[in-house]
């Protein structure tokens, strides 16, 4: 049977990217976040993940407003990093696992989501920043399943809802009958707003109950609507969504391996937290 | 549905401000491809012709204020591809927007952090 083993929430700003591109991870600005990556990369080293089962947010490279997905997932063979615009480099092609992708897919329409399904998708910073940050030297070991959240057209799909697709999700992995193991990733935030008057927007003391949610359990966040998280975390920090719905597919016994949070980088507080799932709970829950 | 409540300095991307915006956000979409973006580069008032901008986009644009352009219709991620073309970073776009200075802005965020 598929397993679970652990999450990783991490923040993605497309800065990231450049300052790998530049090498720039020793310098003081950086050092903070990229400090963050050993102790993950040597969980991963000895954990050695199958499949990524990726929550993040498209910024406006695979969907536009003319078809906007509240949810989407990917059930591509290969999954392409494509230009967005403003000069962040592209990284090579990462590999789906089309197999997995349908299978998660029956489940959550099973269970009452309605995901557009693609399988042609182009993978933007969200994805292939995190890709880096695990492994450096972009030869990738594991395949990906994405799974859109879409944060850009109001209404967006609040913590209740995006925690429902996280739980549909995880259950759908854990009755998948072939042995691999299952990494998820939840993709963005913490706090930060770009737009607005509000411009350059942080809140520490949320994204504080944020971080010890992810540990404990994401139920009390699910008391905010997708508006109060703008509110809070900053009109994109509501890429929250897709740290909730990865946290809430993995049920189950947790351990908390890496944390870290600085502010900033460039408009936004960062955070890297990697927990391991130490019991599961989902199959065993009949 | 309309925006259900006001959040100091934050306009949210809703139905109308969708509807008001998209052939903005539609020209701002096509500079993924970097054919487009020479396009736009090479003649700026063909090209929003092309993508059929209103007076108030045009006039926004103009003004290079990005407020008024979140004003006309403008979605964040969607305007982060045209401040790319001008070489406008987030900071740079922050520090307009909160009308303060680019150093002023960076500082801003790393008081933040100091707090």
């Amino acid at each position: 049977m598929a397993r679970i083993i652990g999450t990783l929430s991490t923040s993605h700003i497309p800065a990231i990217g450049n300052a790998i591109a530049k090498k720039q991870q020793n310098e003081p600005y950086w050092k903070p976040f990229f400090e963050a990556w050993p102790p993950v990369r040597e969980w991963l080293a000895h954990e050695r993940p199958d499949v990524i089962v990726f929550f993040y947010n498209d910024h406006g490279l695979n969907f536009f407003l003319d078809k906007m997905p509240t949810f989407a997932i990917g059930a591509c063979a290969e999954y392409v990093s494509e230009d967005e615009g403003w000069g962040i480099p592209t990284i090579p092609s990462i590999k789906g696992n089309p197999k997995l992708s349908w299978h998660i897919i029956n489940g959550v329409v099973e269970d009452g989501f309605d995901p557009v399904m693609c399988q042609e998708m182009a993978v933007d910073h969200a994805i292939t920043n995190p890709m880096l940050l695990m492994y450096p030297d972009a030869h990738w070991p594991a395949a990906i399943v994405p799974i859109a959240i879409n944060s850009i057209q109001h209404p967006l799909p609040g913590p209740k809802r995006c925690y429902g697709l996280g739980r549909a999700v995880g259950k759908a992995i854990e009755s998948y009958p072939e042995d691999l193991k299952v990494l998820l990733v939840g993709s963005g935030g913490l706090s930060h707003q770009l737009d607005g008057a509000r411009a350059g927007f942080i809140n520490k003391a949320f994204d504080a109950e944020c971080l010890e949610a992810m540990v404990s359990g994401v139920e009390p966040l699910l008391k905010y609507s997708s508006l109060d998280v703008v509110e809070k975390a900053g009109a994109q920090g509501v890429e929250l969504m897709c740290w909730i719905a990865a946290r809430a597919a993995m049920q189950g016994d947790v351990t908390e391996v890496a944390r870290t949070y600085h502010i900033p980088i460039s408009n936004t507080a960062s955070a890297v937290q990697l927990l391991s799932h130490t019991r599961t709970a989902i199959a065993k829950a009949a | 549905m309309a925006q259900t409540r006001t959040i100091e300095g934050t306009t949210i991307f809703e139905g109308g401000q969708a509807t008001k915006g998209y052939q903005l956000n539609k020209m701002c979409f096509s500079f993924n491809d970097p054919e487009n973006r020479k396009a736009f580069l090479a003649d700026q008032a063909a090209y929003m012709d092309k993508y059929k901008l209103t007076a108030d986009q045009r006039a926004a644009l103009a003004s290079g204020s990005v407020l008024k352009m979140i004003e006309a219709g403008g979605n964040a991620y969607y305007l982060a591809k045209l401040a790319g073309i001008l070489g406008l970073g987030v900071q740079d776009i922050g520090a307009q927007q909160t009308g303060m200075s680019v150093e002023a802005f960076k500082q801003k965020l790393l008081d933040a952090g100091r707090q």
